[in-house]
């Protein structure tokens, strides 16, 4: 058992709340998973020509000064953007990619949550009320946001087997069930040059989207890809740059309901945590079907 | 006779935003004579009126969780909102109402009693039901009446993939499309005393505007069900 939740706002104004009501979503889904809680927000995009890395040091007494002065170095600038429970956010004058690449390559005390120009991950063990409070869920606005309760079944309870998972940049993934064939998947993709963490199971369902869409996949097709090569329970719900999307395996014995509204749409494993939005009650609701990919995207005005 | 909401004017009112679902479902319990009951707020939560053993009528005014009504014997439950999983799940008697849809496993190992689903029902609608009665206004999903053992399952829309798998004596009535039939499931032949037995159940369901003639009826091929001797050397 595992919870997610998932809100994309459709007006400004809930865009303000946006970190308030995840937490308020998140602790909806507290006994579906206990043991860690995670987010990732879309929101304060980077300057064009610069990205935003999501950084996480074990230490707790890890200064993250000398690092951005050494990223500066590197890459000409960069700027600590926000600080919260051992995660740190850093804008840097240079692609995504080069900038992850150079932080796992340089620094392998530190993990990279997340990378892209408007993604933040911040995940940890714990409870999602205590992971509210310690990450200050209640700051955050931005445009839209996902969250995880984990109940772990197939790997260790870690900072890092903890979701969301990142599946590249500006993207994410978040996920309810179990995989029974991610051992074989992990090898097969450690042979196309993919790192991994962890073992854990939904980690490489993240690394398998990401490989998809490096060989060229979109997001739909890439998640169409998971019902032939993944073996196992999934209810998945996938971060992008302007929304969300949502995949259940064919026999959907994990739950998901969607819900919409003239200002959000919103989705849970279930309706508990929607309960907590405004208008809730008289939203526009369904289960979402297996195998259908289910997706929204701001609209660019 | 078809199912009404009851006047509820002196319904004892229990709002589950300020009173707990243990003192709920207690009172739910030992109802004395209070036969009317009327929740708010259910937001949402798992086992909203289960194990009610009383012919007393609970109207739920929104969304509820997980296994609402289950165990259901004797009592009205309606539910003026969605259910999720499980609703009336091992029913034994009485009825239980969804106006709005319902999640998976519906009515699931019922032994008794009426489900309605006004909506439609996800997944396993029905799943093992051993006599519970079934009616979906609209479409009902995959592995509906898996096992299925006794009861009827009567859907006006379309059934989803594996239909009535691995079906022992229960009624399947379908009004629409069906996905696919499930291993030793099979159309058979509507004659006048099944769309009489779906006539029945459709005008105690309250559902006016459907023709009982225009389904059609599945039930096992009784190929699988019993041991086949010759069949052993695949166990």
């Amino acid at each position: 058992m595992c919870g997610i939740v998932g809100l994309f706002c459709k007006s400004t104004e809930l865009e303000g709340r946006l970190g308030e009501y995840l937490g308020a979503m998140l602790a909806q889904m507290r006994d579906r998973g206990p043991d860690s809680a995670g987010v990732a927000v879309y929101r304060d995009p980077a300057p064009p020509g610069s990205s935003k890395l999501t950084l996480y040091c074990a230490d707790p007494a890890f200064t993250w000064d000398s690092l951005c002065a050494d990223l500066a170095d590197e890459f000409g600038a960069a700027e600590i953007v926000d600080e919260r429970a051992k995660h740190c956010v850093l804008v840097v004058d240079a692609e995504a990619d080069e900038a992850e690449a150079w932080i796992r390559r340089n620094r392998p005390d530190l993990r990279v949550m997340s990378a892209g120009r408007v993604i933040e991950i911040y995940k940890e063990v714990g409870r999602p009320e205590w992971f509210a409070e310690a990450f200050r869920l209640e700051d955050f606005s931005g445009t839209h946001g996902l969250g995880h309760t984990r109940m772990a079944t197939e790997s260790r309870v870690t900072t890092e087997g903890s979701h969301p998972f990142s599946t590249g940049l500006d993207l994410c993934l978040v996920h309810n069930g179990s995989l029974s064939n991610h051992n074989r998947l992990r090898e097969n993709l450690r042979a196309e040059g993919i790192e991994f963490q962890t073992e854990n199971d939904t980690e490489v369902a993240a690394a398998y989207l990401a490989w998809r869409m490096r060989e060229g996949a979109t997001l739909e097709q890439a998640l169409e890809g998971c019902l032939e090569d993944l073996d196992g329970f999934y209810t998945f719900l996938v971060g992008t740059a302007d929304g969300f999307a949502v995949l259940r395996d064919p026999i959907a014995c994990k739950p998901a309901v969607i819900a919409e509204t003239d200002d959000w749409v919103a989705m849970a494993s279930e309706y508990r945590a929607i309960a907590v939005l405004p208008g809730a009650a008289e939203a526009r609701m369904w289960e979402p079907q297996p195998r259908v990919v289910y997706a929204w995207e701001k609209v660019p005005v | 006779m078809a199912v009404e909401a009851l006047e509820l004017t002196d319904a004892t009112v229990v709002d589950l935003a300020t009173t707990t679902l243990r003192e709920l479902n207690q009172g739910l319990h030992d109802p004395g004579g209070q036969r009317r009951w009327r929740i708010v707020n259910p937001n949402g939560a798992h086992a909203v009126a289960c194990g009610l053993d009383a012919e007393i009528s609970v109207e739920i005014e929104g969304h509820v969780g997980y296994y609402c009504a289950g165990m259901n014997k004797l009592a009205t439950v309606r539910v003026h909102g969605n259910a999720g999983t499980g609703v009336a799940e091992n029913m034994e008697s009485g009825t239980v109402v969804v106006e709005g849809s319902a999640s998976q496993s519906a009515g699931a190992t019922g032994r008794g009693g009426l489900l309605v689903v006004h909506g439609d029902a996800a997944a396993r609608c029905g799943i093992s039901m051993k006599g519970i009665d079934v009616v979906v206004r609209g479409s009902v999903g995959h592995m509906s009446a898996f096992m299925a053992q006794r009861g009827c399952l009567v859907v006006c829309g379309d059934a989803g993939d594996a239909l009535g798998d691995s079906i022992y004596e229960a009624h399947l009535y379908v009004r629409g499309a069906v996905g696919s039939l499930g291993a030793d499931c099979i159309e058979k032949e509507l004659r006048d005393h099944h769309a009489a037995e779906v006539r029945a159940l459709l005008e105690r369901a309250g559902v006016e505007d459907v023709d009982p003639t225009e389904f059609k009826r599945y039930g096992s091929a009784r190929q699988l069900y019993n041991f086949k001797i010759d069949n052993a050397g695949a166990y």
